[in-house]
């Protein structure tokens, strides 16, 4: 490890930080990334919704788009990251305000893994069944 | 003429901004418009996704169905408005980060900025001043309550 001209050894780490490093960056990386995949779908989400004043032909054949097994995993996707952003901004807004929300941030990230994976394991078998009936019909 | 100069031990303050502190007000804005959009979302995706159907049971008359009461509309309409504000704040948030050169970041807030405003008025005037029964439609692809159907 490189000396200072003090002659202290350098830390490879900064002590105390939150965001370098381990669960405190990769749940803010991760926050970054479902927050714009979020956005981009809500942008063609007011558009096809928008297709009801069109006429209701033109709004069924557009919803039709999301009826099928690659868009039902898509669904999937999108309620994953949905799930994860929500959880994780409350251990965010936690970090922020609750008094040892920054002692506990690692314990949280992982809180918030345990529920995603909860909230997860009941929606994908509910979107499974609803991916084989659109392949039956 | 002499100048005046404080005195070494004198407290420094900052100088401060007298206007509204807008970054405080997003940072606000950020947490208390994401608690109300975890219920608004989760509640979206319960009755749309998970419900009935699933995404199999959604078309013209459901959608007319649901906003034929002022409840949805209402819930559909809270969560337009604060998920594009939130959205672009963040969006915004990301092009500050990244954004080296001035003129790209201008563009990029300027794009944001622009989606932002026309998704919420379309969604806002598509919510309230669709028509559910519009004349000459199949009556087979709308909701029950409209008058080709009584």
């Amino acid at each position: 490890m490189p000396e200072n001209s003090a002659g202290t050894m350098t830390p490879r780490r900064p002590a105390g930080t939150l965001y370098r490093g381990r669960e405190g960056m990769w749940s803010w990386v991760l926050h970054r990334i479902t927050g714009v995949a979020i956005f981009f779908f809500l942008l063609v989400h007011v558009l096809d919704s928008s297709m009801v004043a069109v006429a209701p032909g033109a709004y069924n054949a557009v919803i039709d788009t999301y009826k099928n097994p690659i868009m039902g995993l898509g669904e999937i996707a999108l309620v994953g990251a949905i799930v994860f952003h929500a959880f994780n901004g409350i251990r965010i807004i936690l970090i922020d305000l609750w008094s040892k929300g920054a002692k506990f941030q690692r314990v949280m990230f992982y809180v918030v893994i345990g529920l995603w994976v909860v909230t997860m394991a009941g929606f994908i078998p509910r979107q499974i069944m609803v991916i084989l009936s659109e392949v039956a019909h | 003429m002499s100048t005046t100069i404080a005195s070494p031990r004198s407290p420094y303050s900052a100088p401060r901004n007298r206007g509204v502190n807008w970054e405080k007000w997003g940072w606000i804005y950020m947490r208390a418009s994401g608690v109300v959009l975890i219920i608004l979302i989760f509640g979206h995706l319960f009755v749309n996704l998970v419900l009935g159907e699933g995404v199999k049971g959604i078309d013209f008359a459901f959608v007319a169905g649901k906003w034929a009461n002022p409840f949805w509309q209402v819930w559909d309409l809270l969560m337009l408005w604060l998920a594009f504000i939130h959205g672009g704040n963040g969006m915004r948030t990301i092009v500050n980060d990244y954004a080296t050169r001035p003129l790209t970041r201008k563009i990029l807030l300027a794009a944001i900025l622009v989606s932002v405003v026309v998704e919420i008025a379309l969604g806002t005037v598509i919510i309230f001043a669709f028509d559910p029964c519009p004349v000459g439609s199949p009556a087979d692809l709308l909701p029950s309550f409209c008058p080709v159907n009584q």
